[in-house]
């Protein structure tokens, strides 16, 4: 049975748990994303939402439970070598590689991709030129999908807020991933800015052809965006549903505005 | 006297810092040739300078020359410790150990072969390829069984390089002993006795020396890089003291009776000429540009930027930390070569972890992360501390120079108030500068404007 669900899969989280010495963070969390989905992940502060990213991600080894990418095992590798097989992902602060160019930084994320070798860097042959240059082509194509290019040589530090977050999107996509997980997007963002953000991830999505994965607090994001939605609330799994489903999940409420507010909200 | 002194001296460091900038931007120039004239031309320049005497004033007096040879050294030192601290964020104070570990090597090596005794070469040539091929073969083993604790994957390295000294020194001293006939004796000397063999025997050796350092570096990196930030810097700290303490000791713990311990080794062949030192600071400063100006070396840079950023971007955080140690102790390792051969002396206090520091300030100085700054600086470092002041200071008294050691740390701290981005901050000078994409970015946007509404549109 398992087998048959994980075919469609992109990505699948199986019962995966993660302790921090006593603590339990995630417990039991599982999670099936369809490929070309557009999953959100909600919950209240402290709920795990993050955490499940840094397991799926690899920063973090989980304690137990499975997770996989297109059918393949990916826990216990490498944070880096799960991004290389097909996960990026975008901080909820913002991390870019600050002091650097914005071009710099998407060159980064395409560093598994460079196609020369360290040899061929010492040397400057014919084939690191060539592919310097076209890597250099694709992340400015890249830059100008998000209307990034004519700042390509401003460091990154330097720039204002909404442009350090498309920034951080256009990266993430440089590593060619298969599925994109978005750690907060439009925290920090005003109205118009949330707007733009919502047809950009819709955008990415039909353009790329990605499995998007998104924890948001904005229920405005949330609601317009996502097309199923889990829950989380104390690292369980408490709902899933489509937007409509939630929003009117008693369960949920009561997780976000406490038993009483909640009941008194309904009568 | 002094006043003309002080202004030759200035217009002497400002010609030479007018000098790396000539080659710098000439070595920017597209045509091959271009390039090849101006390698030759800033040879030639300091080569016709050390020449030029006029009755008894030189241009580049011997003392002047000595200096020269000491920048050199030092901005080999110092660019390494750049790629380690200034693109890839780890704070060493080992860098001064490599360098130690080079000149010792090398010194080693030249001062066997002139004596007649080609073990040295032989041992440390062989041992150099055989523990490299051995870590790249424990590589690999290790590469197949994932997940080994570094500590184990340290074990394996060390042991396997081990092997590799000992069948060295064995195999090495017996083809050595076979070697000795050719050496011939004093009055008839053979055909490895000859000064051409001795530059070329001296060559190697300090390559040899590089990649001794770089290959102890590799296997102190390996577990001590695992280490935060701070928690290296003290284990690179302990490095040092180490490998000075193993210096002061050659003759004692260790069986090199020829280094003489802390009196110092003497009777090193001085054989660094403006030839060679000029050649190994153009290998130098091209391998450190050709890999900062990489993608591997870009890399690089985000780690020190954001580790956890870069390993979420797919970069090997801890292959790309090591691959900065390593190089870095590789360039310190041929600065050192280099440096024993122009002294001819080696005293254990010259690797002091306290002189240690040097390298680190001038770092600091000429700027984090600016190949341009390091080189600069450290030209400018030796020039005027070495000879500007120590002479300029000569004059008041004998113990006047020590006074630098008060004027030095007092320009550092105005310096770091003034500008605490170093002297240059992140300015590079053509070679050495990325490649710049203003053009490329305005053709392109040209290109793209039929495209940009169609864009906007989906966009927004």
């Amino acid at each position: 049975m398992a087998d048959s669900k994980s075919m469609g899969a992109a990505l699948e989280l199986n019962e995966v748990t993660k302790y921090f010495g006593g603590l339990c963070a995630v417990k039991n969390f599982s999670l099936s994303l369809p490929k070309d989905a557009l999953w959100g992940l909600i919950g209240p502060n402290g709920a795990g939402k993050t955490t499940v990213f840094n397991l799926t991600t690899g920063l973090f080894p989980i304690t137990s439970g499975a997770i996989s990418l297109d059918g393949e095992r990916i826990d216990g590798l490498e944070a880096y070598e799960i991004t290389r097989m097909g996960i990026a992902r975008t901080f909820q602060n913002i991390r870019l590689f600050s002091s650097l160019s914005v071009l710099d930084n998407v060159r980064i994320a395409y560093h598994a991709h460079a196609g020369y070798g360290l040899a061929d860097s010492f040397l400057r042959n014919r084939k690191f030129m060539s592919k310097e240059k076209e890597l250099t082509d694709q992340a400015l194509d890249f830059l100008s999908i998000f209307k990034l290019d004519g700042i390509a040589e401003e460091v990154a530090k330097n720039l204002p807020y909404g442009e350090q977050r498309r920034v951080e999107i256009a990266r993430a996509l440089a590593c060619k991933p298969k599925v994109l997980l978005l750690d907060e997007p439009a925290a920090g963002m005003n109205p118009r800015e949330i707007i733009e953000l919502m047809d950009l991830i819709h955008f990415i999505r039909d353009r790329f052809k990605l499995t998007i994965l998104l924890i948001e607090h904005q229920m405005r994001v949330v609601m317009g965006v996502c097309e199923r939605i889990t829950v989380m609330d104390f690292g369980e799994v408490i709902a899933r549903g489509t937007p409509k489903e939630i929003a009117a999940n008693q369960t949920v409420i009561e997780a976000y505005l406490g038993k009483g507010v909640a009941t008194s909200a309904a009568g | 006297m002094e006043l003309s002194y002080l202004f030759i001296t200035i217009a002497k460091m400002a010609a030479l810092i007018a000098w790396i900038y000539g080659l710098m931007w000439g070595l920017a120039r597209k045509a091959l040739w271009q390039k090849a004239l101006t390698v030759l031309l800033a040879f030639g320049v300091i080569q016709l300078a050390f020449l030029a005497q006029f009755g008894d004033f030189s241009l580049f007096s011997a003392f002047d020359q000595g200096l020269l040879y000491q920048a050199v050294t030092m901005t080999m030192v110092c660019l390494g410790l750049n790629l380690i601290y200034g693109f890839n964020g780890q704070f060493s104070l080992a860098q001064w150990g490599f360098y130690g570990i080079g000149a010792y090597v090398a010194a080693d090596i030249t001062f066997r072969w002139t004596s007649n005794d080609a073990s040295g070469f032989m041992v440390v040539g062989l041992g150099v390829i055989l523990a490299g091929l051995a870590m790249v073969g424990v590589g690999r083993l290790l590469r197949i069984r994932r997940g080994i604790p570094v500590l184990s994957a340290f074990t394996f390295y060390l042991v396997a390089v081990l092997v590799a000294g000992v069948v060295a020194v064995v195999v090495g001293r017996a083809i050595a002993s076979s070697m000795t006939p050719l050496f011939g004796t004093s009055s008839a000397p053979g055909v490895l006795a000859s000064p051409v063999v001795l530059q070329i025997v001296f060559f190697l050796a300090v390559i040899f020396a590089g990649a001794f350092a770089a290959e102890i570096s590799f296997i102190f990196g390996l577990p001590a890089l695992t280490l935060g930030s701070d928690y290296f810097g003290i284990a690179t700290l302990g490095f040092a003291i180490v490998i000075q303490t193993l210096m002061v000791n050659s003759d004692t713990i260790l069986p090199f009776p020829e280094m003489k311990g802390g009196r110092g080794m003497i009777g090193i062949p001085k054989v660094t000429s403006w030839v060679t030192a000029f050649i190994f600071l153009m290998i130098v400063i091209v391998i450190v540009r050709n890999f900062v100006r990489s993608s591997t070396g870009r890399a690089s840079m985000s780690v020190r930027e954001d580790e956890i950023a870069a390993k979420a971007m797919g970069v090997n955080v801890a292959g790309s930390k090591l691959l900065a140690f390593v190089l870095g102790s590789f360039v310190a390792g041929i600065g050192g070569g280099v440096y024993a051969h122009y002294i001819g002396f080696l005293s254990p206090q010259t690797f002091s972890f306290i002189a240690g520091f040097n390298p680190l300030i001038i770092v600091v100085f000429g700027g984090i992360g600016s190949m341009t700054g390091t080189i600069a600086a450290a030209f400018v470092w030796i020039f005027f501390l070495e000879g500007f002041l120590r002479v300029l200071l000569g004059t008041m008294g004998t113990e006047a120079p020590t006074w630098r050691f008060v004027l030095y740390p007092i320009t550092l701290l105005l310096l770091m108030l003034i500008r605490p981005q170093g002297l240059l901050g992140s300015v590079e000078w053509g070679f050495l500068k990325a490649e710049r994409l203003g053009k490329r970015v305005a053709a392109r946007g040209q290109a793209d404007a039929g495209a940009t509404p169609a864009q906007q549109k989906e966009l927004s």
